[in-house]
């Protein structure tokens, strides 16, 4: 063992559920962390990273988990053969982790000050002013401003970003050696994911702290990792530095995962996807368990377990074909993925809907009498055009109002002000069963596939339930149709009987889809349809809606925060900030040269999957303000790199950059109006 | 704060207007004066002239609604409903039909019941909240599955079973307390111990029960993964943590009942002969006497909704992210 290892994890097994039938959610998994170094831990959910990490701290729940056989040696000594009462002097001192949900992690009836003192009383023996000032210190050195302030908020009191934040405070108050981040920023939005990444690389840099990273998302990885361990279905299947392991990675299932990352690169093309799903994790496998989805496999890959070799000194890869004793069959040529069909769909006549003005603003009541005292302008004066056969991105982070806007458009919520125009008529002024027959072309699929859905309900009745409602066709007919769409979205057609629980994300997904398009609706809206989903699967879906759009000629809207999906499949884009567009046009245009300070800001906070790619990131400061008080002026000139005195006092009016592309910006006005001149 | 428990008051005004409206339905328009005169007068021995005498000395005798008989205001005010239902706003509770003054004897009454009712409530919590933490704290072990159990079991026994049980017991067999009875001041405690061990013991099973479940959903939070990852004791993970959380949904399902303490305990007051507000109206009921059950009644409605109101204020000294607007 080299002396500059801090962390070495030997064999680590850990099961779940019955003895008689465990799941082996950790199935001897080996890797080492060296003093300062950051560790990727890669995968997709299920795949044992969360539950790595915690049998490293030994926080697996209890006792339907359990470690069953490894070591982790932290600088040679068996974490796992400590007592209980010795482990938790390793616990928060000399192995932190920070946990994927802000929201929930931190105790709300706790003060910040107090939760992070607790650390400081627990390890380092402080007295009671001692800990203030240190939690003080620590509030400061994560960036939060006003930490005096501070110290005494409830968690509640503070945003995502700012709990993030409290909860690496919370970590470091250790001093720690380790730190295990677990998803730390997929809560979050781009540009507070990107701030507080870079909080985490400088601290790491400054202490000179491992980390141990676990993700998802291989930009972050790029950005962030020196090394990269992927795991698949309990075990890692590849360790590589991070530049070799993103100039060429070499097992399969990496490979496909890099494939399925949507963004200009297959742009109109489907994305690459994984057939089948992750294995049972109740059985011992007798051949390598990626075996079945992997088109490079043969006979010799179901009937024998991969060993774990090295083709190049740091690498390490569990696959057959690189096993030098192995004679392995000629690869097919990697199969390119299938062009388009057809070209997007040509911009004819008019649009399906087009809303002008449109706002929606919630009172906000206060007093003895519930007198209206503000109104939460969620939704401030947009304008939207979406044409048949085209998706129109509506992109921005949470809170900016987008996902008001679909619910607006569908009447769903009421308008404020504004119209909307579908089909030629306006849907602002229509009523009860009118407006109820005109749903039936506007249907709406939601973020969360797991909620959205009535759970007593069968597939079969989720999908015909719109069909009843609207009274379309007899009982025969519409049980035909359900097979048909069930068809369409790709599940079998015994999906029909059972329970939207025995699906899985991307199946219940499907679900939804099938259910929105029961009534032959000719607008979609789609809110986040794939954020709470698996790159994988997320490619599915994404084939899926883009195969339906050339087929059935759908237009959706799609609203999203995830702007390599945009990149992928939208053709015209709508940047949202705080209740009003401020960019707008084309998405070649827009995403490759956006206008507007703040479309900048949040594609450079996009992490790439290249780490050649160095990028600057635009820094914004702050973050989103309440929508019940905009500043005044332009809602973005208090974070705005570029802001000038005329963004304060007054809100920019649209400027055309060229015929379908227009930005709502001073500096590009004023630039307008230089060239003018020079004319 | 102070706009939020003004609005909650007058909300709580059509509710009492709608009980008041309710018993005063149930008891003078479904069940007639003319009935309940009967009823006291036993069936023998009625006459008219009886009843109209009966009537008129409890003031029954008046028309429900309407006096059309009588001048100006009296027309409204000389009814049933004005002197026996409107009257009860102003905590008005009237004359017993043996004539006895009813606010005297509930100001009397509701000592007895106090006495036994608040020690059995905090004593409870405090005995409830330390079972449950200890299963909390052995969760999924064999003093867990034992313990929920035996709650099972304590709460499936009758409530009479435990006082004729703790009577024979403690009371007969051991001589250690009085089998019933009362006393005021320093001589009633020896009367007092039976009845509050009784209703302590009998609350443990599904109290127990109940705060485990809080318990075993806080325990499962991430909150508390966090506190164990900052290195804190199960113990003080439990303490520190934990219990903080979910005293708020015990307390607030305990403040609830704090008002309607004062009504005391029918089942317990009557078995162990203490002159409480519960015995009192289990008399009532026995003698028929509807102007005491009805001032029970009415002064119940008002006393949960007080409770309902100071659980909506406690939630504000629990939980900080709790503001009452």
């Amino acid at each position: 063992m080299n002396d500059r290892t801090l962390l070495e994890v030997r064999n680590l097994s850990t099961w779940f559920g019955p003895e008689a039938r465990p799941l082996r959610v950790v199935d001897g998994v080996s890797f080492r962390i060296g003093r300062g170094e950051c560790l990727a831990l890669l995968g997709e959910s299920g795949c044992g990273k969360s539950m790595t990490a915690l049998s490293l701290l030994r926080l697996v729940p209890e006792p339907a988990g359990r470690v069953v056989d490894g070591e982790v040696l932290l600088e040679g000594e068996d974490l796992l053969a400590l007592p209980e009462m010795a482990m938790r002097r390793v616990r928060g001192r000399r192995l932190s982790m920070i946990f994927q949900e802000p929201m929930t992690s931190l105790n709300p009836v706790l003060t910040v000050g107090y939760q992070i003192g607790e650390v400081l009383a627990r390890h380092h023996g402080l007295g009671r002013r001692a800990r203030r000032r240190r939690a003080l210190e620590l509030l400061a050195a994560v960036g939060i401003p006003d930490p005096a302030r501070r110290v005494d908020d409830y968690p509640h009191q503070l945003s995502g970003g700012m709990k993030q934040r409290v909860m690496i405070a919370l970590a470091l108050a250790g001093e720690p050696d380790l730190l295990i981040a677990d998803e730390p920023t997929t809560a979050l939005d781009v540009t507070i994911q990107a701030q507080i990444m870079e909080l985490l690389g400088r601290i790491r840099r400054e202490r000179h702290m491992a980390m141990l990273l676990i993700t998802h998302d291989l930009g972050v990885v790029a950005d962030h990792a020196d090394r990269v361990a992927v795991m698949y279905a309990g075990e890692i299947v590849e360790q590589a530095p991070r530049d070799a392991f993103f100039a060429e990675p070499l097992h399969p299932y990496a490979r496909k995962l890099f494939a399925a990352v949507p963004g200009f690169r297959l742009r109109g093309r489907r994305l690459q996807t994984i057939p089948g799903g992750v294995p049972r994790l109740d059985q011992v496998f007798t051949g390598c368990r990626f075996a079945d989805r992997c088109e490079e496999a043969w006979d010799h890959c179901r009937a024998h377990v991969p060993r774990e070799v090295s083709p190049a000194p740091g690498r390490s890869v569990r696959c057959h074909r690189f096993d030098p004793g192995v004679t392995a069959p000629p690869a097919a040529a990697a199969v390119p993925p299938p062009p388009a069909t057809a070209g997007p769909a040509p911009a004819v006549a008019g649009p399906v809907l087009a809303a002008r003005g449109l706002a929606v603003h919630f009172p906000v009541r206060k007093g003895l009498l519930r007198r209206v005292a503000a109104r939460v302008r969620a939704v401030d004066g947009v304008d939207l055009e979406l044409y048949p056969g085209r998706t129109l991105a509506l992109v921005g982070e949470s809170g900016c109002g987008k996902t008001t806007v679909g619910k607006a458009l569908l009447q769903l919520v009421r308008p404020t002000a504004g119209s909307v125009v579908f089909q030629g008529r306006e849907l602002t002024a229509l009523r009860g069963e009118a407006l109820r027959r005109l749903r039936a072309h506007m249907q709406m699929v939601f973020q969360d596939p797991f909620s959205s859905m009535n759970p007593r309900m069968e597939v079969g009745a989720i999908v015909e339930e719109g069909m009843r409602a609207l009274g379309l066709g007899d009982a025969q007919r519409r049980a035909a149709r359900v097979q048909t769409l069930l068809e369409q979205v790709g599940l079998p057609a015994e999906a029909a009987h059972r329970y939207p629980h025995e699906f899985s994300g991307g199946q219940r997904q499907r679900i939804a889809i099938a259910r929105a398009l029961a009534v032959e609706p000719a607008l979609l809206v789609c809110d986040e349809p794939t954020s709470a989903l698996d790159v994988s699967v997320q490619a599915q879906i994404l084939n899926l809606l883009q195969d339906l759009q050339q087929k059935l000629g759908l237009s959706y809207l799609f609203i999203t925060h995830n702007l390599s999906v945009v990149e992928h499949l939208a053709h015209e884009v709508a940047v949202m900030y705080l209740g009003r567009l401020v960019e707008q046009g084309p998405v070649e245009k827009v995403m490759r040269a956006p206008r507007h300070p703040y479309t900048r800001a949040l594609l450079s906070a996009v992490p790439v999957p290249d780490p050649r790619r160095r990028r600057e990131i635009i820094r914004l400061q702050g973050e989103l303000p309440s929508p019940l008080s905009p500043p005044a002026g332009c809602h973005f000139h208090p974070r705005c790199p570029e802001a000038m005195d005329v963004c304060r006092r007054c809100y920019p009016q649209w400027s055309e950059v060229e015929p379908g592309w227009r930005v709502a910006c001073h500096v590009q006005t004023t630039e307008d109006r230089g060239q003018k001149t020079e004319d | 704060m102070l706009a939020y428990i003004v609005r909650r008051v007058l909300y709580a005004v059509p509710i009492l207007i709608g009980v008041n409206l309710i018993t005063f339905t149930l008891f003078f328009v479904v069940n007639s004066p003319d009935d309940m005169a009967r009823m006291h007068l036993g069936v023998k021995r009625v006459t008219p002239e009886a009843i109209e005498k009966w009537k008129r000395e409890r003031g029954y005798d008046k028309p429900l609604l309407y006096n059309a008989g009588a001048e100006g205001l009296d027309k409204v005010t000389e009814t049933i409903f004005f002197q026996k239902s409107v009257a009860l706003f102003a905590f008005r509770f009237g004359q017993a039909d043996d004539g006895r003054d009813i606010g005297h004897d509930i100001r009397q009454r509701m000592w007895p019941s106090l006495a036994i009712a608040v020690p059995v409530f905090l004593v409870g919590i405090l005995v409830n909240i330390t079972f449950a933490l200890m299963l909390a704290f052995f969760r999924a072990t064999y003093i867990d599955v034992w313990g929920v159990v035996a709650s099972v079991v304590l709460m499936s026994i009758s409530m009479l079973f435990y006082i004729i049980g703790g009577q024979f017991l403690i009371g007969k067999l051991w001589h250690l307390v009085p089998i019933s009875g009362y006393d005021d001041g320093i001589n009633g405690i020896k009367f007092l111990i039976l009845p509050v061990v009784v209703g302590v013991v009998s609350g443990i099973g599904s109290g127990t029960r109940w705060y485990r479940t809080i318990f075993l959903e806080e325990i499962n939070k991430d909150y508390v993964r966090t506190a164990r990852a900052k290195g804190l004791s199960e113990l003080r993970v439990l303490f520190g943590h934990v219990l903080k959380n979910a005293m708020i949904p015990i307390l607030t399902g305990a403040v609830v009942v704090i008002p309607l303490l004062f009504m005391g305990s029918l089942l317990t007051e009557s078995f162990f002969g203490i002159p409480g507000l519960g015995s009192y109206t289990i008399e009532a009921i026995q003698a028929q006497d509807f102007a005491i059950v009805r001032a029970m009644v009415f002064l119940g409605s008002v006393l949960y909704i007080v409770g309902l109101l100071l659980t909506d204020l406690s939630y504000t000294l629990v939980d900080p992210r709790v503001r009452l607007q």
